[in-house]
């Protein structure tokens, strides 16, 4: 799967947790610009975690601050 | 309580530019200053003057029922356990001056190790000087780089800075959700060491885990199970070991971490397992070698609750009665509660928000009960909760006085 597919796929996961219909690019930010508490947090990595079958710790989680570094982490354990 | 808390952020004069490293806390001290001014006494400053028995104490000149201990089993004045104390306190001093793997291992200890090891019928026990550090210690120690730790999300705070103070990877699963938990110990790479972490009890809903089904999941995907058993050692299960005993799945626990601080009545902290080489953990566990050892009046005691703890039957089965009326009469008044029937001896009551929460706590305690006030992020899902904990000691009188409070506060706050 190439960066395009994972991004369009995690796009249409991420809807159900954008209430207010942020514009997203891979700058935005999910505590400040989504507004995401951590339990919406636990919630958006479970689905992305079944849609790809991996799994993305905490430690992981830490270095992820927008969208764009979810997307290439994603990218990255697809490949691993 | 000192003003200080209650002052919003005035930075002092600092060289350069750099900010004050407090300016984070602002809007906690913002919300905190908020909530004392709208007149509601100080729901974290509370101070016992006088405490009476271990159901009873003088707060603020008042006589208040305590609702809100972890007093499960009520021993803290048990005579024989206050005997012991004071015994130890006369023959070995007020203190050990040192850690346990140098001059802080006095008989008391190795004899609160074996009355641990009776109790849980393991074959080993390592005591720490609080239940915080032997969830930080254990965990943080047999988890290393490289593996994994599967914990529920709700676990409890001394938990995670467990997996924080470890080099571990950290995988946390929905609460007490089976699939959620299997599908990540699937992912997990082969070969990784794999650690998953439950509690009997999870204390601010008081629900229990389903740990029969979760550790034979655990225990297929090759993990090693740690178990908290923190708020239902004395009281659930035959011999009061907790709900692993109650579910019949003992022999398949690697490790359960405990307290002294709940029904033991004292403070410290346990791990009791079989695994053959657990001994090493007491050379290679930092926060059971770099801290002083507890007291030898402190494991004396601890040792006489726990054989005592024992031998317990009828006051297991008055604390389940007292739980199940207590639970009874809060649904019956209205009062939304964390779970739908009683699984231990806490009972949630949910709050709408903080500050009714903050204020039902304020007109309960002038009724004369004290109940825990808790909010996040302690509690689940952003709840703000007023957490009752039952005690063996609790008559039934007391309940019904305690429900007869809970239904003119919560009618005066306007809850039910
Ligand atoms: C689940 C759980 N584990 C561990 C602890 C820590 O126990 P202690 O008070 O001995 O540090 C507590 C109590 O606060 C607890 O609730």
């Amino acid at each position: 799967m190439d960066r395009v597919d994972i991004d369009t796929r995690i796009r249409s996961l991420i809807e159900p947790f954008n209430k207010k219909g942020v514009e997203i690019s891979d700058s935005t930010t999910f505590a400040t610009d989504l507004e995401f508490d951590s339990l919406t947090v636990m919630d958006f990595v479970a689905a992305i975690e079944d849609e790809f079958d991996i799994i993305i710790s905490m430690n992981q989680q830490a270095e992820i601050e927008n969208y764009g570094q979810l997307v290439d982490a994603v990218c990255k354990l697809q490949n691993d | 309580m000192s003003e200080g808390i209650n002052q919003s952020d005035q930075p002092v004069a600092r060289e350069g530019d750099a900010p004050d490293l407090f300016s984070k806390f602002d809007p906690l001290i913002k919300q905190r200053a908020d909530l004392l001014a709208s007149g509601i006494e100080d729901p974290f400053s509370l101070v016992m003057e006088r405490v009476l028995s271990p159901t009873q104490a003088i707060c603020n000149g008042r006589e208040t029922i305590l609702l809100g201990t972890y007093n499960y089993m009520g021993m803290t004045f048990d005579p024989d356990v206050v005997e012991s104390g004071k015994q130890a306190l006369a023959d070995f001093g007020s203190g050990t001056t040192g850690s346990r793997v140098l001059n802080g291992t006095y008989q008391g200890h190795r004899e609160c190790e074996d009355a641990l090891k009776e109790f849980y019928g393991m074959d080993h026990a390592m005591v720490f000087s609080t239940g915080y550090q032997a969830n930080l210690g254990i965990i943080s120690t047999i988890a290393g780089k490289g593996d994994y730790v599967v914990l529920d999300i709700d676990s409890h705070a001394s938990i995670w800075d467990g997996c924080a103070l470890g080099n571990a990877e950290i995988v946390p699963f929905k609460h007490n959700d089976i699939e959620a938990m299997e599908k990540r110990l699937k992912r997990i790479p082969e070969g990784a060491g794999k650690l998953v972490v439950l509690e009997g009890v999870y204390s601010m809903l008081g629900d229990i885990a389903p740990l029969k089904e979760m550790i034979a999941i655990a225990k297929r995907h090759g993990a090693m199970v740690l178990v908290d058993e923190a708020h239902s050692m004395g009281f659930i299960g035959e011999n009061g070991r907790g709900v692993a005993e109650d579910q019949g799945v003992m022999d398949d626990v690697d490790f359960i971490i405990g307290t002294f601080s709940k029904s033991v009545g004292t403070v410290g902290g346990f791990c009791v397992s079989n695994h053959p080489k657990f001994e090493i953990m007491r050379l290679v566990c930092r926060p059971y070698v770099f801290t002083a050892s507890l007291p030898p009046s402190v494991v004396a005691t601890a040792a006489t609750s726990i054989r005592k703890l024992m031998h317990n039957a009828d006051k297991r089965a008055h604390l389940w009665e007292n739980s199940r009326k207590l639970h009874k009469g809060l649904k019956e008044r209205g009062f939304t509660l964390g779970t739908d029937v009683p699984q231990s001896a806490i009972v949630a009551v949910i709050m709408p928000d903080l500050e009714r929460g903050a204020a039902m706590w304020e007109a309960l305690l002038t009724e004369g009960l004290y109940v825990n006030l808790a909010r996040p992020p302690a509690t689940p899902a952003n709840m703000t909760l007023l957490r009752c904990s039952l005690c063996a000691e609790h008559t039934s009188e007391q309940v019904d006085t305690i429900l007869g409070m809970f239904e003119r506060a919560g009618k005066a706050i306007g809850i039910i």
